[in-house]
């Protein structure tokens, strides 16, 4: 009988198994090993056995590295220290053969042998090593050129989509943007200093590939801002192929009804368009992003914890991305002083804007941009708000006194 | 020898990482195309194409098959891969004669393709018992239970559109659970216990004061020893003190489990990004195959199956035909738990007489 019944009934089955995943590991790794034990034990009791607690990391970050302790370290030893390495992925989650060898080459002499390839926010995670070992595989990756991701109230890693590298609908450059947003803001990222975490995802359309909007307290989000390219004899192809019911799949789709189509010839009304993706998605040949390309900026999504899960909503609807990105850089910095000036501990930007109210947080990061002599200009726009407020509980800025006639 | 310290390098140059059809052609793709469940092919421009092979993974790999997954790259695919933001692998090559190839060498070591188009896609998941310490329920466990009932769903486009799963083992969601068409949240109902035999020789009673949240952690005297208590109406179930203090465990095995929510996306595709909605408010954990959530799930995947038009996603589905004939079509019960009692929950009275009968 094995000591392990319930874990290895999760071996079988036509869906690839994290179990022979933790048992490839442990050909090599007695803390694997000890892994497939305390989680044969957390099945048995149906709770978690391990705990946070201690400050871990390498000399000079102060982030990167999750502390993870077993709570019956005699009994399993092999996970005692079973501390996370956050590895800044590259932009896109490409990579060749040779770079991420380098990576497995360090891992398997250091640690577990097992990953998470990628954590919720995008950085390769390497699950499982002792305290001893922390410094040591930063200096590994480092000599080979990686550096490590963000944890606790910093810079977290910032990630995008696949974006132009193999992408058609891509409007802004992802990857390009992600990178230098990353290597721009290191300390912010490996020195935790904000009030708390700011996740930063960079989506290359309105499909959002990356779920900035639901994920990331800065969402970026390609778009376009004139007509929609149509390739007529494209269209003509679809119409002829039959694979799709063009009037049924896509025209009566359409949220904002701005198509025409008479059974052959496809008109679009790009002033009610609202850049949904949804006919371009499915007539990927004949429809096409216009070339007035930008992003629109959303501001504050994250998870129920504090004040209740929140999506990000615009805070510039329409902004041109090229590099160097001085202005969307401007915009950050601006975000980040209003929020460092007044927001409270673990608080998310998200959740500050909602205390602040949004118009004053938008006149307030206006007021910092003009002081800086921003090109960009932030005014309350009738694009942040589904409508108009509801409540007659206006607080008026402008208000008029009696002149005394002394 | 004392290397020198290198710091702040940043992230890697992603340029030196790109398929070399790919960065010949960055920024100038024409259009891609589904060739079968979990094949793609990108067409640039110039007409060059690139193939990608979408491969199933659990998330929690180990070296050795990610060590695979790189050797079946540089065997046909000139050593290039990527992966996904839902945690597929993908094996990128620019010779369509090597796709099956690829394909075969794959499944002789079990990993299947699929996940594009109609089809249900990988399960974005959190780290549950194997490595989390306020997990309410597991993850890899609960995500490999469910998609081997519902792996037909992964491998073949058997459904009206995408569907998209997320797992949380906990509250504080770090995969985004709250906007996906189906989405599994692990729940405590108990606030943290306070183990006051251990308190003062491990925990700082200030800093775990001052960690939680909601300021629901007050200072108590004990037999004499200075302790804490805990104000239950405020507890969300975050975990924060726990991470401040290991003798303050959230974990609850009598009362932990999950709850099952539904109707989120996150795309702008014909309708705007929406939260997901709760349907089952508690299920038991019941390792290692968590038969409850399961049943839920594919429950859920059945009506949608039936009932959903073309491209609709869950939530749009249930915005045409109404939340009373979904859960008459899945036959949960609707309790008071469905009836939201935070901030703004007036915002989901229905105000109108618009009821289907």
């Amino acid at each position: 009988m094995s000591d392990t019944p319930m874990i290895d009934e999760l071996e079988k089955g036509p869906w690839p198994s994290f179990v022979r995943e933790i048992r490839r590991a442990g050909e090599q790794s007695a803390t694997a090993r000890d892994l497939i034990n305390i989680l044969e034990l957390s099945y048995k009791d149906k709770k978690t056995h391990w705990k946070h607690g201690g400050v871990v990391g390498v000399r000079g970050y102060g982030a990167g590295v999750i502390g993870r302790y077993v709570d019956m370290p005699e009994q399993f030893p092999g996970v005692a220290h079973f501390h996370t390495v956050r590895v800044n992925q590259t932009s896109g989650f490409v990579y060749s053969t040779k770079g991420l060898g380098e990576i497995m080459d360090i891992w398997d002499k250091r640690g577990s042998g097992m990953t998470n390839l990628h954590g919720s926010t995008g950085d390769m995670v390497l699950l499982g090593t002792n305290s001893d070992e922390l410094d040591p595989i930063f200096t590994d990756i480092s000599q080979k050129g990686w550096d490590l991701g963000g944890s606790g109230s910093d810079l977290r890693t910032p990630s995008c989509c696949i974006g132009p590298a193999r992408c058609e609908y891509a409007t802004i450059d992802t990857l390009a943007i992600t990178r230098e947003l990353t290597n721009y803001y290191q300390d912010e990222l490996h020195r935790p200093a904000f009030p708390y975490k700011f996740k930063i995802k960079v989506a290359g359309c309105p499909n959002d590939c990356v779920a900035s909007v639901a994920r990331a307290d800065l969402s970026i989000i390609g778009t376009w801002k004139d007509d929609i390219k149509i390739d007529q004899a494209e269209v003509d192809n679809y119409v002829a192929g039959g694979g799709i019911d063009i009037m049924k799949e896509v025209v009566m789709l359409c949220p904002t009804q701005c198509i025409d189509f008479d059974g052959k010839k496809m008109e679009i009304d790009n002033s009610n368009c609202v850049r949904c993706m949804h006919c371009i998605n499915k007539m990927t040949k004949a429809l096409s992003v216009g070339d007035e390309k930008g992003a629109t900026i959303l501001l504050g999504a994250k998870a129920p914890i504090v004040e209740g899960a929140m999506l990000a909503s615009v805070i510039v609807p329409f902004m041109e991305l090229e590099e160097p990105f001085d202005n969307l850089k401007e915009l950050i910095e601006a975000f980040w002083e209003v929020w460092d000036e007044d927001g409270k501990n673990k608080e998310r930007i998200g959740e500050f804007m909602e205390r602040m109210g949004k118009g004053e947080f938008v006149e307030e990061v206006g007021r910092i941009l003009e002081e800086n002599d921003s090109e960009v200009k932030l005014v309350s726009d009738v694009d942040m708000v589904f409508h108009p407020r509801e409540n007659p509980y206006i607080f008026y800025d402008e208000y008029l006194e009696e002149v005394s006639d002394e | 020898m004392a290397e020198e310290r290198i710091t702040d390098q940043g992230a890697k140059d992603y340029k030196e990482m790109l398929h070399p059809v790919m960065l010949k052609n960055y920024g100038q793709w024409k259009y891609h195309e589904i060739l079968k469940p979990g094949v793609l092919v990108h067409v640039a421009e110039s007409g060059d194409k690139i193939y990608s092979v979408r491969v199933a993974s659990p998330r929690l790999l180990s070296t050795k098959s990610i060590r695979f997954f790189m050797s079946i790259a540089d065997k046909y695919g000139e050593g290039y891969l990527r992966f996904t933001t839902r945690n597929n692998v993908e094996i990128l090559t620019d010779k369509e004669e090597n796709v099956e190839s690829i394909i075969k060498d794959l499944a002789d070591d079990g990993w299947p393709i699929g996940g594009t188009g109609r089809t249900a896609s990988n399960v974005v998941h959190t780290q549950g018992w194997v490595h989390c310490h306020t997990s309410a329920t597991d993850a890899s466990g609960v995500v490999k239970a469910i998609m081997d009932e519902v792996f037909d769903d992964f491998v073949a486009e058997n459904l009206p559109g995408k569907l998209k799963m997320a797992l949380a083992c906990c509250l504080n969601m770090c995969g985004a659970v709250h906007a996906s068409d189906i989405s599994v949240l692990g729940i405590h109902r108990r606030p943290p216990t306070v183990d006051y035999n251990m308190l003062g020789q491990i925990c700082e009673i200030p800093t775990t004061i001052a960690s939680c949240p909601t300021g629901a952690i007050r200072q108590d005297i004990v037999d004499g020893v200075k302790a804490m208590k805990i104000v239950e109406d405020q507890c969300m179930y975050c975990g924060a003190c726990y991470t401040a203090c290991p003798n303050m465990p959230l974990a609850d095995p009598l009362n932990d489990g999950c709850s099952i929510w539904v109707g989120g996306k996150i795309a702008n595709a014909r309708t705007k990004p929406a939260f997901t909605k709760l349907v089952v408010p508690y299920l038991p954990n019941n390792p290692p195959r968590w038969p409850e959530v399961v049943d839920a799930v594919k429950k859920i995947i059945q009506v949608y199956k039936d009932n959903a038009k073309k491209w609709e996603r869950v939530g749009e589905m249930i915005e045409r035909i109404g939340w009373a004939k979904f859960f008459k079509l899945t036959g949960f019960e609707f309790t008071k738990y469905h009836i939201d009692d935070y901030k703004l929950a007036t915002k989901s009275y229905n105000t109108s007489a618009h009821l289907r009968f």
